[in-house]
C-alpha cells in the first residue's frame, strides 16, 4: 500500500481535468460560426466545458479510486467498513458550493441572452415560412411588392430580424453556423435576430419533427457583400424576365442571370431540383428523396394534363403505399405559372 | 483487481422450505388470477423486460438505417414509425412499469407487510398495462403512430397523421396511464398504512422513499396527460380545436400540457432507479448509507423541482426573456440535490469494504453514467447554448445517458440484486461481470459520439443525412457501439435464463443484505413473513444478524457504536 494515496488521488485528477480541459477546448466542436451570435455563444460553451470537466474528473476519479482503493480482500470477509452515518459539515458544504456555481453560470446565461436578443435600427427583416417540407423567404420591400423566393440571401454585417411563419405543423428554423434555432408555429410568429459576419453557404436546416420529409426539408443561407446584395435584389425586383425567373433562379443553384432565356424543359428541370427532389427521386434531375414516390418510374406513360394534375392537386390520386396530405397541395401559389408548365414540360420529357 | 469474488458466494446454506400447497388449479390460470404481489411484480418485470427487448431491436433498425448517408434501408415512413414506437415503449412499457414491477415485489417485504394495501387493485393496474401494450402494438397491424413520443400538434392532429396508429397511442397513453395511476395510489396506500412495527418515517428504506416521492408524482403528472391526450382525441374526431391554430386554438398549449407531464415523468422514470442504488450501495459497501436524511429530502426536492422546469423543453419556442430565466434557474436548481444524492453515495463508498461483486458495477458504472447525463443537463438548461444543441443529437445524447445511464444501469443493477431474492438462486458473477463491461463500452460508444454529432448540426429524427456534412464516422460508431450494447444485454439475458434453474442455490440472504426483504426465504413464501420483526434502526437485518450472532456466540464483530449522525 502506497502511503498517500489521497495525494495520488488529487495528482491522478489534476491531470485528468488539465488534459480534459485542453481536449474540451481545442476540438472545434461546432460548425463554422457565421454571425455576430455565435461568439458569445460559444465563448458560453466553452465557459461551460471548464467548470464541467473538473466536476466529471472529481466524481469518477473519487468513484473509482474508492471501489480500488477500498475492495474486499481476502480475509475481511466479516469485516464490516466502519459504521459513519453522515456528516453535517459536509453535506452542507456540497449543498452549498455546487448552488452558488450554479447561480453564478446561470447569470452568466443570462447576461449572454440578453446581449444576444439586444435590437439593431437598421436590420433587415426577413420573413421565413416552412411549410411541409419546404421553406420559403420574403423580403418585404419599402413601397413596393415584396420579393419572394426559394432562396436565403443575406448581406455580409447587417443585423437580420427573421420573422418565422408556418404554414402547416410546427417547423423549426434552424442555421447552425449563425447558432439561431426558433420554432415556426402555426398561428404565431416567431422572431429571431442574426447578424452574419462571414461570406459563404451555410444550411438551413428543419429541426423539429414535421412529417415524412422532416430529414430533407433542408435549404441554404448565402451569405454576400452589400453590393451583391443589393445587385441580387435589383435582379429580383426587374420586370424583365418576370418574377418567373427570379424565382427560378433564386431556387436554382443560385447561377446568376441564369434562366431568362432558357428553354422551358431547362426551367423545369430547374424548379424541379430545388423544389421537388428533396422529397422525389429522379434519375434524369439526380435527386434522391424517398418521402415521395419514385418518379423515374411512376411516372411512366402520363400526359401532360395528369402530370400537370399530380403537381397542384396533389391528393387526387395517391400512389399507392404512399399518404394522402403529405405533399403540399399549394405549389399552384408557391410557383409561378411559368415555372409549372416548365415542370409539366420536363416531367412528360423525361417520362416518355 | 485481485480476485475479491469469494464474498459473492453465500456461506453455505441448507434450506429445506418448500411449499407444498395442494394445487387444485392449472400453473396458469394461478398466475393469471393472481392478487400475490410477488407473482404479479414478476410478471411486471417479466413483461416491461420483453417490451425493453422490443424496443431496443426498434433502436437497432434506425441505428442500420443511420449507419451510412442517404441510406435506404427504410423508408422515411417505416423510420418515423420507428422512433415513436422506440420513444413510447421504452418511457411507458418499460422503464416506469419495471418499476412499478420493482416496487410490487419488494416493497412489501422492504416495510414488513404481507401484501400490498389493495391486491386486486394491484393484479389491475399489471392487467391494464398489458393491454395498453396490446392496444398499442396491435397497430402495427396495421399503420403505427409516426407523430413521435411527444406527439406535438398540429402534426398528430386527423389532417397531418390521418392513421388510426395516432389513436392507438392515445388509448395507450390512456391505458397505462390508469394503471400507473391505480399502482401508484396502491403503492402510497401500502407505505402509509402497512410499516412493520417500529419503521417510522426516518426508518422506511432509501428504495421505498423514492417510490413515495413516485407515487405522488405520477399522481400529479398523469391526470395532465390524460386531459391532455383526451383533447387530441376530441380534437381528431369529434370536431373540437383545442390545438387547432386556424379555429383560434394554440398549439403550444400542447407543449405546456405534456411537458407539464413529461418532465416529472423523467424523474419517475430516474428516482426508483435512485433508490435502488441507494440501496445497494451500502450493502457492498458494508457500511450504512452516508447521509440517510440527505438522501431521503434530497428525493423530495427533486420531485419539487421537477414540477416547476417543464418549459426547458420549449426553448425553442416563443417565450419572454424573463420567463426563460426563472426556467433557467430551476432546471440549473435541480443539479444541487441530484448532486447531493452523488456526493453521499461516494462518501458511502468511502472507507468501506467493499464486495466488488455485479449489482456494485453496475451501481458504480451508473455513477459515471449519469454524472454525464447530469452535466449535459446543464448545458441544455443554459438557454444561449440550448438554443444551438435542442432538437439535435445533443439532446439525444444527454436523455440517453439519463435514461438509459440511469434507468437502465441501476435496473440492471437491481436485477442482479434481487435476482436470488425472486428466484432463490445466483446469477453466475463472471458472466455479469463480462455482461455490464460489454453494455459500457458499448453504451458509451453508441452516445458518447452523438454529443459531437449534435454539436455540428445532426438534428433528431432524420432519417437520413447528408454525406458532406461531416457525421458519417459518428454514426458509423454509434452505430456499432449499439450493437455492441445489444450483444451486452443480451449476456444478461442469457445469465437470468440459464440461472433460473442451473444458478447457485441462494439462501435467504446471500448479499449480507440491510433491509427485510433478506429476512424472508428466497423465493419468499405466499405472505412473506411468519413473523415480522421490529424495527429498531434503517437496516433491520444488521440488528437481526447481530442478534443472531449474539445468540449463537459467533461474536466477531470488532464494530462499536456509531459514531455521529447526520
Amino acid at each position: 500500500m502506497r502511503r498517500h494515496p489521497v495525494a495520488q488521488m488529487v495528482i491522478v485528477g489534476a491531470i485528468a481535468s488539465a488534459i480534459g480541459i485542453v481536449i474540451a477546448l481545442v476540438i472545434d466542436w461546432f460548425p463554422a460560426d457565421a454571425a455576430e451570435q455565435a461568439g458569445p455563444i460559444d465563448t458560453l460553451y466553452d465557459v461551460l466545458m471548464i467548470v464541467s470537466v473538473p466536476v466529471f474528473v472529481l466524481v469518477t476519479t473519487v468513484t473509482l479510486f474508492a471501489v480500488w482503493r477500498f475492495r474486499m480482500r481476502p480475509g475481511q470477509e466479516n469485516e464490516d467498513g466502519p459504521p459513519i452515518h453522515g456528516n453535517t459539515r459536509l453535506e452542507v458544504i456540497w449543498t452549498a458550493v455546487p448552488a452558488i456555481l450554479l447561480v453564478s453560470l446561470c447569470s452568466y446565461a443570462y447576461a449572454v441572452l440578453v446581449d444576444i436578443e439586444e435590437k439593431h435600427d437598421d436590420q433587415l427583416v426577413v420573413h421565413v415560412t416552412g411549410q411541409q417540407f419546404a421553406w420559403r423567404y420574403r423580403y418585404p420591400q419599402p413601397g413596393g411588392r415584396a420579393i419572394e423566393t426559394t432562396a436565403l440571401v443575406l448581406p455580409k454585417d447587417r443585423p437580420v430580424l427573421f420573422k418565422v411563419h408556418a404554414e402547416d405543423v410546427i417547423h423549426d428554423f434552424w442555421v447552425p453556423a449563425f447558432r439561431v434555432k426558433i420554432d415556426a408555429v402555426p398561428g404565431i410568429t416567431t422572431e429571431v435576430r442574426a447578424t452574419p459576419t462571414k461570406l459563404g453557404r451555410y444550411p438551413v436546416v428543419c429541426a423539429e419533427l414535421c412529417g415524412l420529409g422532416h430529414a430533407v426539408m433542408r435549404s441554404s443561407v448565402r451569405v454576400v457583400t452589400p453590393a451583391a446584395y443589393d445587385r441580387w435584389l435589383q435582379e429580383q425586383t426587374a420586370p424583365a424576365g418576370g418574377e418567373a425567373t427570379g424565382g427560378a433562379t433564386a431556387g436554382g443553384e443560385g447561377e446568376a442571370g441564369g434562366g431568362g432565356g432558357a428553354d422551358l424543359a431547362a426551367l423545369g428541370r430547374e424548379t424541379f431540383v430545388s423544389n421537388c427532389g428533396s422529397c422525389h427521386t429522379l434519375a434524369d434531375a439526380g435527386t434522391s428523396g424517398a418521402a415521395g414516390p419514385d418518379l423515374t418510374t411512376a411516372l411512366r406513360g402520363q400526359d401532360e394534363a395528369t402530370l400537370r394534375e399530380d403537381i397542384v392537386a396533389p391528393d387526387a390520386r395517391i400512389t399507392e403505399g404512399y399518404q394522402a396530405g403529405v405533399m403540399p397541395d399549394n405549389f399552384a401559389e408557391t410557383l409561378s405559372a411559368e415555372q409549372i408548365d416548365g415542370l409539366v414540360a420536363y416531367l412528360a420529357s423525361v417520362s416518355r | 483487481m485481485a480476485t475479491t469474488d469469494f464474498a459473492t458466494r453465500p456461506v453455505p446454506q441448507v434450506l429445506a422450505h418448500e411449499v407444498h400447497a395442494e394445487r387444485t388449479r392449472a400453473r396458469w390460470i394461478d398466475w393469471l388470477t393472481t392478487t400475490d404481489h410477488k407473482k404479479i411484480g414478476i410478471m411486471y418485470i417479466v413483461s416491461s423486460f420483453a417490451f425493453f427487448l422490443i424496443g431496443g431491436i426498434e433502436a437497432l433498425l434506425m441505428r442500420v438505417q443511420l449507419a451510412v448517408p442517404n441510406n435506404n434501408f427504410l423508408t422515411p415512413e417505416h423510420f418515423n414509425e420507428l422512433f415513436t414506437l422506440h420513444g413510447t415503449t421504452m418511457i411507458f412499457l418499460f422503464v416506469v412499469p419495471i418499476m412499478a414491477g420493482f416496487a410490487n415485489y419488494f416493497l412489501p417485504l422492504m416495510i414488513g407487510a404481507r401484501d400490498m394495501a389493495f391486491p386486486r387493485l394491484n393484479a389491475l393496474s399489471l392487467w391494464l398495462l398489458l393491454f395498453g401494450g396490446i392496444v398499442f402494438y396491435a397497430s402495427l397491424l396495421w399503420q403505427p403512430p409516426e407523430a413521435g413520443w411527444f406527439s406535438y400538434t398540429p402534426l398528430s392532429n386527423e389532417m397531418y397523421t390521418p392513421s388510426g396508429g395516432q389513436d392507438a397511442w392515445i388509448f395507450l397513453i390512456h391505458i397505462t396511464g390508469i394503471s400507473s395511476l391505480v399502482g401508484a395510489v396502491n403503492f402510497y396506500a401500502t407505505i402509509v398504512n402497512m410499516r412493520a412495527p417500529g419503521m417510522g418515517w426516518g426508518r422506511l428504506p432509501l428504495f421505498v422513499w423514492t417510490i413515495l416521492i413516485y407515487a405522488l408524482l405520477l399522481i400529479l403528472a398523469l391526470p395532465v396527460i390524460a386531459g391532455a391526450v383526451t383533447m387530441l382525441l376530441t380534437d381528431r374526431h369529434f370536431g373540437t380545436h383545442f390545438f387547432d391554430p386556424t379555429e383560434g386554438g394554440s398549439p403550444v398549449l400542447w407543449q405546456h400540457l405534456f411537458w407539464f407531464f413529461g418532465h416529472p415523468e423523467v424523474y419517475i422514470m430516474i428516482l426508483p432507479g435512485f433508490g435502488i442504488v441507494s440501496e445497494v450501495l451500502p450493502v457492498f459497501a458494508r457500511k450504512p448509507i452516508f447521509g440517510y436524511k440527505a438522501v431521503a429530502a434530497s428525493t423530495a426536492v427533486i420531485a419539487f423541482l421537477a414540477a416547476l422546469v417543464w418549459a426547458h423543453h420549449m426553448f425553442s419556442v416563443p417565450v419572454p426573456t424573463v420567463v426563460l430565466g426563472f426556467f433557467m434557474l430551476s432546471s440549473f436548481l435541480i443539479a444541487v440535490p441530484t448532486g447531493v444524492k452523488i456526493f453521499n453515495w461516494i462518501a458511502t463508498l468511502w472507507r468501506g469494504s467493499i464486495v466488488t461483486a455485479s449489482p456494485l458495477y453496475f451501481a458504480a458504472g451508473f455513477i459515471a453514467i449519469f454524472v454525464i447525463g447530469g452535466i449535459t443537463g446543464i448545458f441544455l438548461a443554459v438557454f444561449p447554448v440550448d438554443w444551438q444543441l435542442t432538437d439535435t443529437y445533443f439532446v439525444v445524447a444527454h436523455f440517453h445517458y439519463v435514461l438509459m445511464g440511469g434507468a437502465v444501469f441501476t435496473i440492471f443493477c437491481g436485477l442482479y440484486y434481487w435476482y436470488p431474492k425472486m428466484t432463490g438462486r445466483l446469477c453466475s458473477e463472471p458472466l455479469a461481470k463480462a455482461s455490464f463491461w460489454v453494455m459500457f463500452v458499448g453504451f458509451n460508444m453508441t452516445f458518447l459520439v452523438q454529443h459531437a454529432a449534435g454539436l455540428s448540426g445532426m438534428p433528431r429524427r432524420v432519417y437520413q443525412y447528408p454525406a458532406d456534412a461531416g457525421l458519417t464516422l459518428y454514426n458509423q460508431i454509434s452505430t456499432v457501439g449499439s450493437f455492441v450494447l445489444g450483444v451486452g444485454i443480451l449476456m444478461s439475458v442469457w445469465n437470468f435464463v440459464r440461472s433460473w434453474k442451473t444458478g447457485a442455490v441462494a439462501g435467504p440472504d446471500p448479499w449480507k443484505g440491510n433491509t427485510l426483504e433478506w429476512f424472508t426465504q428466497s423465493p419468499p413464501p405466499v405472505n412473506n413473513f411468519d413473523e415480522i420483526p421490529r424495527v429498531r434502526s434503517v437496516e433491520p437485518m444488521k440488528d437481526i444478524r447481530r442478534q443472531v450472532e449474539r445468540q449463537s456466540g459467533i461474536e466477531h464483530d470488532q464494530v462499536t457504536q456509531p459514531s455521529t449522525t447526520a
